[in-house]
């Protein structure tokens, strides 16, 4: 996806529609313009960010990536897993922030593969099975991705 | 200060169509009111030609209000009714307040937000606050020259919910309609970025009186994009002076000043602390009320020492602010450095070793939040100029929720969502033939419920009896464009509804506000009618010209009829402007309201079209992404 064009595109709606435009017109204009921003501000968001957009893809493909229910893992994957969250307790634990924000980059570096991972499966293959594996790892990592900003919120606070 | 060459001279809009707006920055330490005159962003002084405020609030035994440099010698004569740094209060319980024992004030711990008893009865921080912005409005009146339409107010963006709601109840209760609360850094982004047509990502570190924010812009083709903000509510220069008192109290072997001593070895920290930021060192000679000779000279590595723990405080919101946006800190292309505070030498330091670069101090860091301010209220009006076009996208700063099972937090609107945002999340009961549900809704970023704020609690009642799990109770979040929620609560099987403004459990009800605004501080009754009859010809006038003007570029969108439906209630508006009814009026354009809404989406859709006309989804693919 072209995210120039996307984000030009949002630019130019939210420009049309934003309450800042309609501020000194009646009520009825304000609030239609609250409805029709926070409606662009959602598409935008769904679909700046890759897996919402992965998912919003299936979800239109009529693929249901069973988020909740499957949690079938290739056992490698769920290795690396089972590593990086100890690296993170074990950094939580000794209130190292250095080595959290190290495992936050790093865990950034591999949601950026999947990303194109996904890419390869959703744009070249169109497979929507394998994209569905693929996404639920993400969000996998996604969830770690979080807790690591947690645990980094706390030890800062 | 070379500002904005917004228009071509000849090409402003007619003077009688000018909507007098002012932008208001309400600060810890100083307040002060902007206005756009002749498309020149300008800051509007007081007779004696000063732009600063002093936030200070002096409740005389005689009955007066003292309010700025009048109420600054009462600092010292008289504490506990001369309020300062009532911002720290805003929104805030008790408990929320640091340093409340250096403090000379006779606080009550009431339900909510916390009050101050003063030589004339107790004060909310809402109404001391509502006694500055009284004075900034008859400033910006009597140097405009009519009645405002409105006004910008600034908050920092780490205010919380409770918080902006206390802002503009005080805008409320000093008569002043709120177009839109801004945050600060984002005035601050305004006014640097159009001044200097600034493109790319920029950050703004603004260090105010009682308050640190931090925010990350980008700025592209005149649209100023919030990617993250984060910062300290309780963090400001009053700190630095905090520092610098206790030093003194150390070094001078104080144990028990009284209130009065304490105030004034506070302002002689303060002075210090500026005096600092230009010499190597600052001395204070004073006697105290025990007779005690205090004589220090404080240099400015002993300052610096003192205080370099404030200093790195600022910097973890400054790390989480980055990370939330995916960047480091050399992706930034400049810091804007904003407040008074950041003078310090030693915070430019701090800020220019974090960043690798020297931050932007060229514009004066006390006026800069007001002038963008004042900008954004221009525009807001209906002023913006021809070829003036920028848009503002803003964000909430720390995430909305839920109380769960266990008083964990289930997370609705995550921090950083760009307002306005709407998100609705479904629950269900866990009891058979349950018929109510408790709502408790949260503001903050850790798990468990008892470490955030507690925004509201509501409930939904009258839910048809069910088995367990089988109601669907869908609660929805809606965030408008000044960061403020609302939230409402439906069973989607029968339709029952429960909604809340989220009036917090740390703000005003309406009635209290009622209450406040009739007890009247300065006008009498029949001041009061003529106020209200003044308002809403303006709020008449504000609606006819709206929808004349949407007649005169649209009315293709209606028929015959329905156009001569619209043209007979402005008619009936006309005619009722004219009467001193002020009630009569008010229901002439609510009729109006309700007549045009059709109209309104058939603009709005119409606007939507266009935006979108030559898009299309298909053309959307997945590959290179943003991240």
């Amino acid at each position: 996806m072209d995210t120039e064009t996307l984000e030009r595109n949002y630019r130019e709606i939210q420009s049309a529609v934003h309450p800042d435009r309609f501020a000194h017109l009646s009520d009825q204009e304000r609030r239609l313009s609250m409805q029709w921003a926070t409606r662009v501000n959602e598409a935008y968001r769904t679909l700046r960010a890759p897996l919402l957009r992965a998912a919003y893809w299936l979800q239109l493909n009529g693929i249901d990536a069973g988020m909740e229910n499957n949690t079938a893992m290739p056992a490698e994957f769920l290795m690396e897993q089972m590593e990086w969250r100890e690296a993170v307790e074990e950094a939580r634990a000794s209130r190292d922030m250095d080595e959290l924000d190290g495992l936050h980059r790093r865990l950034r570096q591999s949601l950026n593969a999947i990303h194109a991972e996904l890419a390869e499966c959703i744009d070249v293959q169109q497979d929507g099975e394998a994209a569905a594996g693929v996404l639920r790892r993400a969000l996998f990592l996604d969830k770690l991705r979080q807790e690591i900003d947690d645990a980094l919120i706390e030890l800062e606070s | 200060m070379a500002l904005l060459q917004i228009s071509e001279p000849g090409e402003s809009t007619a003077p009688h169509q000018h909507r007098l707006a002012v932008g208001i920055d309400l600060g810890t330490t100083n307040s002060l009111v902007a206005t756009v005159r002749n498309s020149m962003p300008v800051v509007l002084n007081d007779l004696e030609g000063r732009a600063l405020l002093p936030s200070i609030v002096y409740y005389k035994p005689d009955g007066g209000v003292d309010v700025g440099y009048d109420a600054q010698p009462a600092q010292a004569s008289d504490p506990r009714n001369c309020i300062v740094s009532v911002k720290r209060f805003m929104g805030r319980g008790l408990r929320d307040v640091t340093h409340v024992e250096t403090m000379p004030y006779d606080f009550v711990d009431s339900e909510g937000m916390v009050r101050l008893r003063t030589v004339q009865g107790v004060r909310s921080p809402v109404e001391v606050s509502a006694e500055i912005l009284r004075v900034l409005r008859d400033r910006a009146e009597a140097s405009l020259g009519g009645e405002l339409t409105g006004a910008v107010i600034t908050v920092p963006a780490y205010f919380d919910d409770a918080q902006r709601q206390a802002t503009k109840d005080a805008a409320r209760l000093a008569g002043i309609n709120v177009f839109r609360l801004l945050n600060e850094p984002t005035a601050a982004a305004i006014a640097y970025g159009l001044d200097n047509a600034a493109e790319g990502v920029y950050a703004v570190y603004d260090l105010g009186g009682g308050t640190f924010d931090f925010s990350v812009l980008k700025l592209s083709r005149g649209v100023f994009e919030v990617l993250a903000t984060s910062g300290d509510a309780a963090l400001g220069g009053d700190d630095f002076d905090q520092r610098a008192y206790c030093w003194m109290l150390d070094t001078a072997n104080i144990r028990f000043p009284s209130a009065k001593d304490s105030r004034r070895m506070l302002l002689k920290a303060r002075e210090m602390k500026e005096h600092l930021t230009g010499h190597d060192e600052a001395r204070v000679v004073m006697t105290l009320s025990t007779e005690q000779v205090v004589d220090l000279t404080l240099s400015r590595d002993t300052f610096a020492d003192t205080t370099k723990h404030l200093v790195a405080k600022t910097l973890a919101p400054v790390r989480k602010a980055l990370r939330d946006a995916g960047l480091q800190p050399e992706d930034v292309k400049g810091v804007v450095m904003v407040g008074g505070a950041t003078r310090m030498p030693h915070v430019q330091r701090a800020v220019g070793e974090f960043f690798g670069q020297t931050p932007l101090t060229n514009l004066d860091p006390d006026k800069v939040v007001a002038i963008g301010a004042a900008i954004q209220a221009n525009a807001l009006a209906g002023n913006r100029m021809a070829d003036e076009d920028w848009l503002l996208l803003d964000v909430i700063p720390l995430s909305l929720g839920l109380e769960t099972m266990g008083g964990l937090v289930e997370k609705v609107i995550p921090r950083n969502s760009t307002i306005p945002i709407a998100r609705a999340q479904e629950f269900t009961t866990f009891k058979d033939g349950q018929t109510a549900m408790a709502f408790h809704v949260v503001q903050g970023e850790r798990e468990l419920v008892s470490d955030c704020r507690s925004l509201a609690r509501f409930e939904l009642r009258g839910i048809p009896p069910m088995v367990a799990g089988a109601a669907r109770i869908r609660v929805t979040f809606q965030v408008d464009a000044d960061g403020l929620l609302s939230v409402s609560a439906r069973e989607m099987t029968s339709g029952v509804e429960a909604q809340v403004q989220v009036k917090p459990s740390y703000g005003l009800s309406d009635d209290e506000i009622a209450n406040m605004l009739q007890s009247g501080f300065d006008f009498a009754n029949a001041d009061m009618q003529a106020r209200a009859l003044s308002e809403q010809r303006v709020e008449a006038q504000r609606g006819l010209e709206a929808v004349q003007a949407a007649l005169d570029v649209d009315s293709a969108l209606l028929n015959a009829e329905e156009r001569a439906a619209i043209e007979q209630t402005m008619q009936n508006v006309r005619a009722k402007m004219a009467g001193e009814d002020h009630r009569a009026i008010k229901e002439a354009v609510e009729q109006l309201n309700r007549d045009t809404t059709e109209f309104a989406a058939r603009r709005m859709d119409q606007s939507v079209r266009r935006a979108l006309a030559g898009q299309r989804v298909d053309t959307i693919t997945f590959s290179k992404s943003a991240t």
